[in-house]
């Protein structure tokens, strides 16, 4: 009998995707440097490791900004205690600030519009639910993070229509390829009820420019349709061209002159790529809709910020001179991390997507497929997995429309173990070079060296089978990246 | 056009209803001692109040705790860091052993059966999600909690069907309420999918007693249907008799290898019993696989903050501290409890019989104008404008008998409680006053209602006088 429910047992939670096994592989076997040198590396996690002493150090000199310490204590129970859904009225304005802070003053943002919800992966599904009834759908510009089809589709109903983005032109988003998609939703009698955007994006780690955003701004306000920005990454911009945010596109005059219906444009928000605090949950949703706002707020309900946390980052992007302090040093930390990552690559022969923001890597291993298929790219991801013991996120993961593309996150591990990891790229790719010289078909070489434990039925990926076999009886339970909220 | 959606446009999340009303109204006029003496007092929030202080002793005890530090070593970057669905281990941990704790050690928790939440609030609305498709619907004993009808029904488009309890018997859950129910919900071709209890109850302050279980187990199993017991205040018990969980009553009755088993499903949270709300501390304890395995993914979009979860870990394991915590802390609500109960006896004023909660389930009956919702509404008005206290009407826990309210004692101080009591006193007696002169000018037109009201004044007027003696 069906006990349960429809959610509690398809697969849209998407968790049992191939995509996954590189994280068991890291699970079963993780490097680290004296323990473990030869172990897989974690580079599919965007997490910003760079700048948690600035934190430290500044935690050290606020104690009062813990309510458990003895110079912060007057403030427990009144903070404990709190449970309203508007949040500490301090956290909204500190967050209204660091927000404006990081998209250079030009813009200003409203406390009274700040909500919160659990990290943007609450922040995206609650705007679905507030914008979007079962069966409608959004249209979001591929590739696009994983996370998306369970935060967007799961318990919300909604479709997601990806607007394919092509290499030739650098990934950018065109209208004509929005149209395209529109068109074929409506064709397909499919409600499409808006866009959504990250910026910076992830994977590609670059941001969009001005015209685009308003280029994009002006069809889906043609189109009475929503825009959501998720600018999750917004505070990893380390690099021209400057970070434009949507809310500056939206400015009175933009309005005015041009019929802007500014109920349909809203923000995400976190604090989890940015300061690297994806552990303490703080989601922001940003709308311009008033009714929007308030239905937005009472769902956050569901997943507030602890008080305890809103306390201490209201505290902490409240002191101005640590976060301009912070921004400028953790924009060159990431800036210089990039700058070897990708400079290591280059020297090796491998290029990235030109970006200037993001923790991560586009890489072009094209050239390394022995064929330009889905296949193909599953067969050099189970390589680089098990021989050259990297976790590396494969492009089809993100729905990217080409095959050979890879994520390579860079900001979640040390400057050594980059080192390390080049190393190994290097003589993966040397290798390669070498039996390529030798012709001799070089993924069946090292198809039989390695020691392949991983359970893809026919090597074919289908998102949807639910393989009870991805988790073998000896190995232990699986890290998913959707174990992280966000990856 | 329509731009949002038809959950953003409803008003299945509740928030009109007069529960809430009262609340806007104190955030109008909130009481203060010093700087607000004539406002209105909360008495409609379920707040536990009463022993920060032996938490705040706790935490000056354990700087480690509260700095982010473990062994004197910083931790934070770990805890930034940690983000993983299945919670901190150690937290976990020392949550089923808390658990386990409040229920006599009678039970005991397996961690890994454990999905921490944002809240019960989150916990209750995840269960719906695995539980329960759009339309389906679930069993609810009246009266219940306001904020259900917004936590089981509105994203999920799950439906809530009474089951109707009165004071007949207590608002105890019997056989027949059950039966009636069900029906109800096959007339309205709903599909029912279990029933959910609060025990101990809110707004009720009573806990299930084992019969009620054994009751609700029996039904459940030949429905072959869940059964959620959102036992979020279960640390909150002060009186005999003690708190039985479902947990014990299942092993009691050997339903331990039966289906019944993976039915069942503890809703739990450290917003009541150790007065956290702020902190979003919920759980959901289940025997059954795939719904630990499906709400743990949705537990995504509500996770507990990871330094949040440190901080309790810490304190929840020190089990010593925590016995010590539970002790005194249901020693304090015991005594609220008396004042209350007895400051309105003093006035004509009866409480429901009860043994847990933050509140007491008030009987006004004797007070309405007229044995109707209106005429509840009505007093509520009243209390809430002119006696300025913000208590909560039974209509928005939707009791079906009117006259009955809920009353908080939890979250104020001791005097405060008191101006409470003494404010309700003078508006009792001055209706009663008003009552008389009305009585009298209109002594020829009395209808039956107005009747029985100068009956029960005659009677206070009386006792007054006596007392004046």
């Amino acid at each position: 009998m069906a006990l349960l429910s429809k959610l509690a047992t398809n697969e849209q939670h998407g968790e049992n995707s191939p995509y996954f096994d590189g994280w068991k592989a890291y699970d079963n076997d993780p490097f680290h440097l004296v323990n473990n040198p030869n172990g897989v590396i974690q580079m599919g996690l965007a997490e910003n490791q760079l700048s948690f002493d600035l934190i430290e150090e500044w935690i050290k000199r606020n104690p009062k900004a813990s309510i458990c310490t003895t110079e912060g204590m007057e403030s427990f129970r009144t903070i404990a205690n709190f449970q309203d859904y508007h949040g500490l009225p301090e956290f909204r304005s500190a967050i209204a600030k660091f927000m404006e802070k990081t998209r250079g003053s030009r813009v200003k943002f409203d406390p009274e519009r700040v909500v919160m919800a659990g990290g943007a992966t609450g922040a995206n599904e609650t705007l679905m639910f507030c914008l979007a009834d079962p069966g409608d759908a959004f249209l979001v510009p591929s590739p696009y993070y994983p996370g998306f089809n369970r935060d967007l589709r799961w318990r919300t109903g909604v479709q997601l229509l990806p607007i394919s983005c092509k290499s030739s032109n650098s990934f950018k988003i065109t209208i004509e390829a929005l149209k395209e998609a529109y068109e074929n939703a409506q064709q397909a009698n499919v409600k499409v009820k808006g866009l959504i955007l990250t910026n910076p994006s992830n994977p590609l780690g670059t941001t969009l420019d001005r015209d685009t955003l308003k280029n994009l701004l002006t069809f889906t306000n043609e189109h009475n349709i929503h825009l959501v920005c998720d600018e999750i990454y917004a505070t990893t911009v380390f690099d021209a061209p400057q970070f434009v945010s949507i809310a500056e596109i939206i400015t009175n005059d933009e309005v005015t002159n041009r019929c802007i219906n500014k109920d349909l444009v809203h923000i995400v928000y976190s604090l989890s790529k940015d300061m690297g605090f994806p552990g303490f949950r703080v989601g922001i949703v940003y709308s311009f809709n008033d009714d929007v706002v308030n239905c937005a707020r009472k769902m956050s309900s569901f997943g507030l910020v602890s008080t305890q946390t809103q306390h201490i980052i209201a505290a902490m992007l409240s002191d101005d001179e640590f976060v301009e302090e912070f921004l400028i040093e953790s924009a060159k930390r990431l800036r210089k991390r990039h700058e070897k990552f990708t400079g290591g690559l280059e020297e090796v022969g491998i290029k990235c997507l030109k970006s200037n923001a993001g923790l991560f890597c586009w890489m072009d291993l094209r050239p390394l497929l022995k064929e330009p298929t889905h296949d193909g790219e599953v067969t050099l991801w189970k390589l680089i997995i098990n021989d050259v013991k990297l976790n590396v996120s494969p492009g089809s993961s993100f729905n990217c429309p080409e095959t050979g593309w890879f994520r390579v996150c860079f900001a979640n591990i040390d400057d050594q173990t980059v080192d390390i990891a080049l190393v190994r790229i290097r003589m993966f790719v040397d290798g390669n070079n070498d039996v390529k010289e030798n012709g001799v078909a070089k993924e069946k070489q090292h198809w039989k060296r390695s020691n392949l434990r991983l359970s893809f039925s026919n090597g074919k990926y289908d998102e949807n089978v639910m393989s009870l076999n991805m988790m073998s009886p000896n190995s232990p339970i699986p890290h998913s990246p959707l174990v992280r909220a966000r990856n | 056009m329509k731009f949002l959606s038809k959950k953003a446009t409803c008003n299945s999340h509740g928030q009109d209803s007069s529960y809430f009303l009262g609340w806007e109204e104190y955030e109008k006029n909130p009481y203060d001692e010093i700087r607000n003496p004539k406002g209105i007092i909360q008495m409609g929030l379920a707040e536990n109040q009463l022993s920060f202080d032996l938490l705040e002793s706790w935490l000056a005890q354990n700087p480690d705790a509260a700095g982010f530090k473990r062994n004197g070593e910083s931790i934070f970057r770990e805890l930034a860091l940690f983000q993983d669905y299945r919670g901190l281990p150690a937290f976990k941990d020392a949550l089923v052993q808390f658990m386990a704790e409040i229920r006599g050690n009678k039970v005991s928790f397996d961690s890994n059966k454990l999905v921490l939440t944002a809240g019960a609030t989150s916990a209750n609305e995840t269960l719906m999600f695995c539980l329960t498709d759009p339309g389906d619907a679930f069993l609810l004993p009246t009266p219940y909690y306001p904020g259900f009808d917004r936590d089981l029904k509105w994203r999920t488009g799950a439906e809530i069907v009474p089951i109707q309890c009165t004071s007949s018997n207590g608002f105890r859950i019997t056989e027949s309420a059950l039966e009636e129910a069900y029906q109800e919900a096959k007339k309205r071709n709903l599909k029912v999918k279990g029933v959910l209890v609060t025990n101990p109850s809110n707004p009720l302050g009573t806990t299930l007693s084992k019969q009620e279980l054994e009751l609700l187990l029996t039904f459940i199993a030949k429905k072959q249907i869940h059964l959620i017991s959102d036992e979020i205040y279960s640390g909150t018990v002060f009186n005999s008799p003690k708190f039985v969980s479902v947990m014990e009553v299942l092993i009691e009755n050997n339903y331990m290898h039966t289906d019944v088993w993976d039915r069942v499903h503890i809703v739990y949270s450290l917003s009541k019993d150790l007065g956290l709300p702020g902190f979003r501390v919920g759980a959901i304890y289940s025997n059954d696989e795939m719904v630990v395995s499906a709400a743990t993914k949705m537990s995504s979009f509500g996770l507990i903050s990871s330094q949040t979860q440190y901080l309790l870990s810490a304190m929840l394991s020190d089990k010593k501290f925590m016995k010590k915590y539970v002790s005194e802390n249901q020693k304090r609500l015991k005594k609220r409890h008396e004042m209350l109960v007895r400051g309105l006896k003093k006035i004509g004023i009866s409480c429901l019989d009860s043994n847990a909660g933050l509140f007491c389930w008030v009987d006004m009956r004797h007070l309405l104008s007229s044995n109707t919702f209106d005429a509840e509404m009505e007093l509520w008005k009243k209390i809430v404008y002119e006696v300025a206290l913000n208590i909560s009407p039974g209509s928005s826990c939707h009791c079906t008998e009117p006259g009955w309210f809920r009353a908080c004692f939890a979250n104020m101080s001791e005097n405060t409680l008191n101006i409470a009591i003494q404010r309700l006193k003078d508006f009792v007696y001055s209706s009663a006053r008003d009552s008389d002169i009305q009585n009298h000018q209109h002594s020829n037109n009395t209808s039956p209602k107005k009747k029985s009201f100068s009956k029960w004044v005659f009677r206070l007027s009386f006792n007054e006088r006596q007392r004046e003696r």
